[in-house]
């Protein structure tokens, strides 16, 4: 066959680059079409040269379409597959293309959130703002850069594997692969996100629990401290051996909360979000009265 | 501000916009947005800080199925805008980000009216595939990510012609148990984004390893890329020695044969 009708490296570049467009025109009626037809224009220009089978294909492709925006490359790649096929005069029906697409956009947009949403952005996302916290300009463009190689290296190869292996990789994907990519992730998130939880979010309850007066000699005696700077040394060589501050221990709800675990009131609030969440209660309903928890314990000396 | 400042917060206020749906290169993510507002308007610190603490916010709001969390674009965008007329540098982020969020969830109401917008739209396309015509199509497909931009842009827009005496004293008229108590639950509202998370990953097999990294991140000496590093080694670990167990137990490791139909049963 001599004639036969190839996708070109270039057309497949064109189609990927296009794809970062795949959620422009999100609807509630049939979500990702309009951006998934957009990025198969190019093979269909190449593939078909009348105006009947351009039609066809560009009504093939707007119909429905979901999943997650990057995990769309190795169904593009699988379709562009097919369409060059069908092009070269295979019968590829329309309902197995479609076919395709729907039955790999569920089980993959179970990978793509996971893996991205939940592990790669929180972890990229953490880092840069612990840099950031500190006025480092490094944090955003670590974030930035590494993000967006992992994204678009992401999308070309598994969008060129997609096309490589046609319909097999629907095969190799609901095999043993997928779910273990599924796990590997869950656990890695589940473990970033504990570590998150006791180090950002911050719950700190201020009622005093106890004052207990110190014996003498147990704190600084701050009388006899002078004002100059050998004073200045002798306070601070007595408080690094171990001496305290003032002549009272003050005991906060919070220190007593630090000696079982540090973090463990963030730890309570987060698993009641979560409970709340389960019950379907608005995330935004639980901001809202998170602030106003904020503001009220505020006033009356709690937090 | 300067009207070139003004026309480059406007420009980053709808490249946050066209990324706040598509997710792709970031721009929308607060740590993105605020720094580059912060850097065109001459508050690069400022801007900085303020993108890595609400970072910190939504490191879990995220766009999946129906699900529901604050528009982070216009939490970065209104936010970084806010800090920058207030005048108050470093000192304003905490106030900055609680007058934020509320605009974060207004937010939300701009993203259904454009997601419905986008109906007719893809109308448009339908219609013109029927002619064969792909430029129109491609014309509809860039229109829309441009209403997504606008849906930003517009609100920056708005929020510049304010004029800063008004923000500032707006801020400065709040009392500090106002601010301070929303400082309070700003830090709390961090949970809700990784509860989120927790609720979409959870199940009876990845909870031990939340329990583990809650544990070593008390740890203060271990630094996030050190936390990030044991995290990857144990589930590797656990992959192959899941793995193993399976091909040891010989026959019967739980599959049904149905390989479409094991990964479903994972997800229940």
């Amino acid at each position: 066959m001599a004639d036969r009708i190839t996708l070109t490296k270039s057309d497949r570049m064109s189609v990927a680059l296009r794809s970062t467009f795949l959620q422009g025109s999100w609807n509630y009626e049939r979500m990702q079409n309009g951006g998934w037809c957009y990025a198969m224009i190019p093979a269909i220009k190449r593939l078909y040269k009348t105006e009947e089978d351009r039609i066809a294909a560009l009504k093939r492709h707007l119909e429905f379409f979901n999943t997650h925006p990057y995990v769309a490359s190795p169904i593009l790649g699988v379709t562009l597959a097919l369409e060059e096929e069908k092009a070269n005069g295979a019968t590829v029906e329309d309902s197995a293309i479609n076919g395709v697409k729907v039955g790999m956009m569920g089980p993959i947009a179970g990978v793509g959130d996971p893996v991205f949403w939940f592990t790669v952005r929180p972890i990229l996302g953490a880092l840069g703002a612990s840099l950031a916290m500190t006025g480092n300009i490094l944090g955003p463009i670590l974030f930035f850069v590494l993000w967006n190689i992992i994204r678009f290296g992401f999308m070309w190869y598994t969008q060129e594997f997609g096309y490589k292996v046609g319909t097999e990789i629907t095969k190799d994907l609901s095999g043993g692969l997928l779910g273990k990519i599924t796990k590997g992730a869950s656990i890695l998130g589940m473990f970033v996100l504990g570590a998150l939880v006791d180090r950002w979010v911050s719950v700190s309850f201020t009622p005093v629990v106890s004052k207990v007066t110190l014996a003498e000699g147990a704190y600084i005696d701050w009388a006899s401290i002078t004002g100059d700077a050998a004073g200045i040394q002798n306070a601070i060589t007595q408080y690094a051996s171990g001496l305290a501050l003032t002549p009272e221990k003050v005991t906060t709800l919070q220190d007593n909360l630090n000696t079982l675990i540090p973090g463990f009131a963030g730890l309570i609030l987060t698993l009641i979000c979560c409970k709340l969440l389960k019950k379907n209660v608005s995330p935004i309903m639980i901001i809202v009265a998170l602030f106003v928890i904020g503001i009220v314990f505020h006033v009356i000396g709690l937090m | 501000m300067s009207v070139v400042s003004m026309i480059l917060v406007i420009i980053v206020a709808f490249l946050a916009g066209m990324e706040g749906i598509l997710d792709e290169f970031q721009f929308h993510q607060p740590l993105v947005a605020c720094t580059l507002i912060g850097l065109v308007t001459g508050n690069l610190t400022a801007g900085i800080i303020l993108g890595g603490t609400l970072q910190m916010m939504a490191l879990g709001w995220a766009n999946i199925g129906a699900a529901v969390a604050p528009d982070a674009a216009l939490a970065s965008v209104a936010s970084a805008i806010i800090l920058v007329l207030s005048g108050q540098g470093v000192k304003g982020v905490s106030t900055a980000i609680a007058v934020a969020i509320p605009l974060a969830v207004a937010g939300l109401f701009l993203t259904m009216i454009c997601r419905t917008l986008a109906v007719p739209m893809v109308h448009f396309m339908d219609a013109a595939a029927e002619k064969g015509n792909m430029k129109a199509i491609e014309f509809w497909q860039l229109a829309a990510i441009a209403m997504q931009g606008l849906r930003i842009a517009i609100p920056a827009a708005c929020l510049l012609v304010i004029p800063s005496e008004v923000v500032a004293n707006f801020l400065n008229s709040m009392p500090a148990w106002l601010t301070d108590g929303m400082a309070i639950g700003g830090g709390m509202v961090v949970a809700v984004g990784y509860a989120m998370v927790i609720n979409m990953m959870a199940t009876a097999e990845v909870w031990p390893f939340f329990a583990i990294g809650f544990c070593l991140a008390a740890v203060s000496d271990l630094t996030l890329i050190a936390l990030g590093a044991i995290g990857i080694s144990i589930a590797l670990v656990y992959l192959k020695l899941s793995e193993a167990a399976a091909s040891g137990g010989g026959v019967g490791n739980g599959g049904t044969g149905d390989p479409l139909g094991d990964i479903l049963d994972d997800y229940e």
